[in-house]
């Protein structure tokens, strides 16, 4: 009786693993499958080509790949930043009981849904931005593409940068929070007895222990950044075209893909290059998934040897 | 005669050249840290309070009972169908997954275990939406089953993860105990150790509810083409729910469509709050009986 129910528990868990790994697989099967007939007729020119033209059954891929980049890298820059900040403040800086307060508010950031801050993103924020900081970009460091004139209508890459690095950041801070606390107590104090000042051992000692441990929370950031559909249609126009200016409207894989999607069941192709955009989201979520847990895995090896 | 180098005793002792640079550095930089924590704090303080000012215009009896267009009961009740639908999927799923991690695997196979649930973890929701469309829904029609399994999809890495940390907490000497007893592995397992972790394994499954409720992408694909007005019990039938509806009126400009948004957002936000504060405080109260 006993020798059967431990086989039998072991045989139910084994299962639920097995059946873990398997949903993973057949979700990337199921994934480049629905693209087949998007991959045949197109192709890798699907990766670069801009054209977009459902009604001539013309699809590319490459305008999105751009508005993504451009997004997700404009999130990452001004949010890891703020978020690296923020874990030092609360893991080196803040007394217990300010840190108890301010460690769960910052969590809750993450937990708001994409979809209610698209919403609050198209009424409040996009306002804001296309009337006061756009103009006010412009007008300051126009002279850079980047900072072209403001649109006509408040949708722009700027402001869905903006939502995207409010989602990044609870991500990239609570993580690095994380690993500022495990940089042992007594390699910071001899740096202070040395005489350095707080900035210098955070420069000194907390950073370089943790430099590979935060990279890989960036690209954990990174990939949430990649993925966000729902909030990015929200605040995106859905432009098709490559431009330099950040104050235009653009697209990014995701958002494309939610924002089509009824309209495309009609057609196979359609439906089908949706997906092959659905493939190349997920090759790349992989490479930086895969990329965060190798660069964290060299992390957790200095520390052993430390 | 004093010499030129030497300093005058009597001055007050003030840090001047380069230890007065490196500590104005200092005090910048600690400043620039706790402003990025206020900035933080201040855009979660605005969102909510926005959603919460301007959701609570939207509220009355009838807006959480009726359906549209004078209200979203019908979405409230399909969002927790689809929920909790999703909940029964990977809980037990995901308890199982952690006990397999931590009771049973080997170092190799455990690994790729966890491999799989990071990856997991780190899916576009859309991604998986698109999975199970190709699974389930194409040539067929939308469903609240078919979100369901995508929702539980989005949940297991969490519930796994979130139990596994908190079986391998339960106290070496429970389980020792139970060995020198001579009770059987199983019963060890199911009479001793999963009744340990169970406070972290409900907290960590209250999480996962509190983001699955909030996942948009994968209904938008696969529990979309709803009536907004009628009720709907049929989980082998697409039913209405809150975030496609806040998705759906944030899609339209109508003035009229946005306060009702913002009430749907009032309800979902004042929802997933609630479940992350209540696993906070069942966290809490967890860890001080593990301590004592």
């Amino acid at each position: 009786m006993d020798r059967f129910g431990d086989r039998v528990l072991y045989g139910v868990c084994a299962f639920a693993a097995l059946l873990g790994v398997t949903v993973l697989l057949l979700l990337g099967y199921q994934v480049f499958h629905g693209a087949a007939p998007a991959i045949s007729k197109f192709g890798l020119g699907f990766l670069y080509k801009t054209s977009w033209q459902p009604n001539f059954h013309i699809f590319g891929a490459g305008s999105l790949l751009f508005g993504t980049a451009v997004t997700s890298f404009m999130a990452l820059l001004l949010g890891a930043p703020i978020a690296v900040a923020i874990a030092l403040f609360l893991s080196l800086l803040a007394p217990a009981g300010v840190r108890g307060m301010i460690s769960p508010l910052v969590e809750m950031l993450a937990a708001i849904p994409s979809v209610i801050l698209g919403f609050w993103g198209i009424l409040i924020l996009a306002p804001f931005v296309h009337e006061h900081l756009e103009p006010f970009l412009h007008e300051t460091l126009g002279f850079i593409p980047l900072f072209g004139p403001p649109e006509t209508t408040g949708a722009s890459v700027f402001t869905a940068g903006l939502i995207l690095t409010i989602m990044v950041i609870p991500i990239i801070a609570s993580i690095s929070r994380d690993l500022f606390l495990t940089v042992p107590r007594e390699i910071q104090d001899a740096a202070s007895a040395l005489g350095a000042t707080r900035w210098e051992v955070v420069r000194g000692v907390v950073l370089p222990s943790t430099a590979s441990g935060v990279v890989a929370a960036m690209l954990l950031g990174l990939g949430r950044a990649l993925g966000e559909a729902i909030a990015v249609t929200q605040v995106l126009g859905a432009g098709s075209e490559i431009h330099t200016s950040l104050f235009r409207t653009g697209d990014t894989l995701a958002a494309r893909i939610a924002e089509q999607f009824t309209e495309s069941l009609a057609s196979p192709l359609y439906l089908g290059s949706l997906f092959y955009l659905g493939a190349i989201l997920l090759v790349i979520g992989l490479i930086f998934n895969l990329g965060a847990r190798w660069i964290g895995r060299r992390f957790d090896y200095q520390r052993k040897v430390a | 005669m004093t010499g030129a180098g030497v300093p005058d005793p009597t001055a007050p002792l003030t840090p001047s050249g380069n230890l007065r640079r490196r500590q104005i550095v200092s005090r910048l930089a600690e400043t620039g840290a706790t402003l990025a924590a206020l900035l933080a704090v201040a855009v979660l303080v605005i969102v909510t309070y926005t959603v919460l000012v301007r959701g609570a215009n939207a509220l009355s009896l009838e807006f959480l009972v009726k359906g549209e267009p004078a209200g979203i009961g019908p979405a409230i009740v399909g969002t927790a169908l689809v929920v909790a639908l999703a909940t029964v999927i990977a809980m037990p799923l995901g308890i199982l997954i952690a006990l397999y991690l931590t009771e049973f695997a080997g170092n190799r196979l455990a690994g790729s275990v966890r491999l799989t649930m990071d990856l997991m973890n780190g899916l576009p929701s859309i991604i998986v939406g698109l999975f199970i469309f190709g699974l389930l829904v194409y040539h067929h029609q939308d469903s609240v089953y078919a979100g369901s399994i995508a929702l539980a999809i989005i949940m297991l890495p969490l519930i796994a993860r979130g139990s596994q940390e908190n079986l391998l907490l339960v106290p070496g000497s429970l389980r020792e105990a139970a060995d020198a007893l001579g009770v059987s592995r199983w019963r060890t397992v199911l009479t001793v150790i999963l009744p340990s972790a169970l406070g972290g394994i409900v907290t960590a499954t209250m999480l996962a509810v509190a983001r699955a409720a909030g996942e948009t992408a994968p209904l938008l694909i696969l529990d979309s083409i709803v009536n907004n007005a009628k009720y709907s019990f049929n989980i082998t039938e697409a039913a209405p729910n809150i975030p496609m509806t806040i998705y759906q009126l944030s899609e339209e400009a109508n003035p009229e469509g946005f306060t009702r948004a913002w009430g749907a957002g009032f309800v979902l936000l004042a929802f997933i709050v609630l479940a992350s504060l209540g696993a906070r405080v069942l966290l809490a109260r967890n860890r001080r009986k593990m301590a004592s």
